[in-house]
């Protein structure tokens, strides 16, 4: 693929989204337009990480891709191709190794450090977007810091069903200003959000950047008497025998059993490797899955 | 005993292979060419140059063959291509007025300078299926005639000459580019049009459609539609003067709408416009019907609150690509989120479950 240039996008269309993000990282949460790019792959599919990641990649980057916290997913492993054919960095699937890591719908487990750039791909960068269709309008809310709506929807949710019915993509304020969609990471990753790695947000078909710098103060919305709580199911993983990571509930027969496996491939990997074995798992060996 | 599910890669790679054979389909029939395409499914070709905003016969043509007649596959394709070419510049507007028309018709006058002509339509043809077509059976030969000589004026230019219809501000500014700057509303009618004529035909259809029957109905008449080909100049700016560098065929459908008068305009009549790359003239007349319910606001007419007039609405959701991408997301594995729902929706039902049980202890 010589015919494009490095990462794919020409160099005008990689500065104009670096103003993007730096726009974005000097105004914490705010979602900055940009005139978003048609990608060889379909829009609501990560072509917004994808161009945040092409903006942000350099030749000595070492790049890990990751969707639903695993790294063979099949989306993931399309985009890791993506960048090994077109800007030719080194790939690796070890969070630690990794410089710049593009991710759907997870954060990883392994704390990430400040040499470290985590890009979040973006379905709906409004937070606001289901309790108010027309950007129009929420633009404006956002201007007037107009959060009202979104408090309600919380505190219905608590009269209705004595608790905050959002397990995904739940809203957070960041620096005391924007309300901002964290992308739908479970709400388990949310307080790993105030973290030393800088994150970036694109979102490709709503034509929205947005981005935290590191340490940023992220907090997520709640009252005082019904405090934000993350959530995973109460287990341990069945194959390394992590108690603390984010977990897949794995269906193994039909007669209603299933085992629980953490989300984060990388990390059981690790665990395993370093002698940890779950309830189900076996002794690891080094080239098996 | 359970294995994490590994081999996304090789399953990918297979479905590739498997697709690629699929597309060509059984061997033992000819495979169809590039060219083919262009000439037998032209209107095909048509399409996905105006939806893929890229005028180029051979590559549409391709984009076809390669989405095994997907269409909206296909203009994914060119639109995919059209983003990494580079610009030299903009060509200057096309005069319309000059067009050579293969088409040219007018519902509001039975004649006009310029003359009805029909042109390759199927409009008075039968739907009837030809099976002389599946015998492969060659084309007799239409009819010729002169081409007539003389312009073909725009019939509005007609209806403004006694001021019956409202006119259009002229303005040299350079319109704004949805494909190179993020959409902004409230957008201005060059960017409508603009979103218009790369819009989802049937998305634009059936807007258009929706007000003939009532949903902001603006009683449209074609004032005019005309097919054919334009010349597409461009400043060189080393020669100082404009320079030819090519041919396209457009469609241009001009409609004229009754209009009884604003707070603001007098009794006139008021204009939809539609114009878009080959031979696509339902896309045209559609586009024209959604661009006038879209100017609700400067002709002072109110709201009553009807999709097609809402622009929000009519531009965020008629481009098919962005469409058909967000859509077939949800294929994609979203794991992590229903497991948190999972949990979510067991709390809240051990929770609902323990309070009718302490209500029924009480």
């Amino acid at each position: 693929m010589n015919e494009y240039n490095f990462a794919y996008l020409d160099e005008q269309t990689k500065r104009m989204i670096r103003r993007a993000i730096l726009k974005g990282l000097a105004i914490p949460g705010y979602q900055v337009p940009f005139a978003s790019r048609e990608m060889p792959m379909p829009y609501g599919w990560g072509t917004g990480g994808v161009q945040v990641s092409a903006a942000t990649l350099v030749p000595e980057d070492r790049m890990k891709v990751i969707d639903q916290g695993a790294d063979d997913t099949t989306n993931a492993v399309s985009i890791r191709k993506f960048f090994e054919r077109t800007a030719g960095v080194e790939t690796t699937e070890e969070t630690g190794r990794a410089t710049l890591i593009q991710t759907r719908h997870r954060i990883p487990q392994a704390a990430l450090t400040e040499d470290q750039i985590l890009v979040y791909q973006v379905p709906i960068p409004e937070p606001l977007r289901f309790l108010e269709p027309r950007e129009t309008e929420t633009r404006k809310m956002h201007a007037l810091e107009e959060y009202g709506l979104m408090h309600v929807k919380l505190y219905e949710d608590i009269s209705q069903h004595g608790a905050i019915a959002t397990a995904y993509a739940y809203p957070v304020k960041v620096e005391g200003r924007y309300v901002m969609d964290p992308s739908p990471i479970p709400k388990f990753d949310n307080p790993k959000m105030e973290m030393a790695a800088i994150q970036l947000f694109g979102a490709g078909r709503e034509q929205r950047i947005y981005a935290l710098p590191p340490w940023c103060e992220v907090v997520s919305l709640d009252f005082e008497d019904h405090p934000f709580e993350p959530s995973k199911a109460e287990h341990d993983c069945d194959l390394c025998g992590a108690g603390e990571s984010y977990l897949d509930e794995v269906i193994v027969d039909d007669a209603g059993g299933r085992m629980f496996v953490c989300s984060d491939t990388d990390y059981c990997r690790g665990r395993r490797a370093a002698g940890h074995v779950g309830a189900q798992g076996v002794p690891f060996e080094e080239g098996a899955a | 005993m359970y294995v994490a599910v590994k081999g996304g890669e090789r399953a990918i790679e297979n479905a590739h292979a498997w697709l690629a054979e699929e597309r060509r389909g059984d061997t033992s029939v000819a495979e169809l060419s590039v060219a083919q395409i262009r000439e037998q499914l032209s209107l095909a070709v048509n399409r996905v140059m105006a939806e893929g905003s890229l005028y180029d016969p051979d590559l549409a043509a391709l984009a076809i063959k390669q989405a095994r007649g997907d269409l909206i596959e296909a203009i994914f394709l060119i639109r995919a291509y059209r983003t990494t070419l580079p610009r030299f510049g903009a060509s200057a507007p096309v005069e319309t007025g000059e067009m050579v028309c293969d088409r040219r018709i007018s519902a509001t006058f039975k004649d006009a300078p310029g003359g009805q002509v029909l042109g390759p339509t199927f409009d008075y043809t039968h739907r009837l299926l030809d099976f002389k077509l599946a015998a492969e059976g060659a084309v007799p030969e239409a009819p010729e005639g002169e081409a007539k000589d003389g312009p073909v004026p725009h019939i509005t230019g007609f209806l403004n000459r006694e001021g019956l219809i409202q006119t259009e501000d002229e303005s040299d500014a350079t319109p704004p580019d949805l494909t190179r700057e993020p959409m902004e509303l409230p957008a201005s009618r060059a960017l409508r049009l603009q979103s218009l004529t790369r819009g989802d035909e049937g998305f634009v259809l059936g807007m258009a459609y929706s007000t003939q029957r009532g949903y902001a109905r603006n009683h449209a008449f074609v004032g005019e539609l005309r097919i054919g080909t334009v010349e597409v100049e461009m400043d060189i700016p080393e020669l100082g003067f404009a320079i030819g560098i090519g041919e396209i065929t457009l469609t241009e459908c001009e409609t004229v709408n009754q209009f009884k008068g604003s707070k603001t305009e007098p009794p006139q009549f008021t204009r939809g416009y539609g114009l878009v790359f080959g031979q696509t003239e339902r896309k045209a007349i559609s586009m024209a019907l959604v661009d006038r319910a879209l100017r609700w606001k400067e002709l002072g007419e109110d709201d009553v609150g009807a999709p097609a007039q809402d622009e929000e609405f009519v531009l965020m959701h008629s481009d098919n690509i962005q469409a058909t991408g967000f859509l077939e997301h949800i294929k994609l594995p979203h794991y992590v989120d229903f497991q948190s729902e999972l949990e979510l929706v067991r709390k809240l039902r051990r929770e609902a479950e323990g309070q009718a049980a302490r209500e029924a202890a009480e």
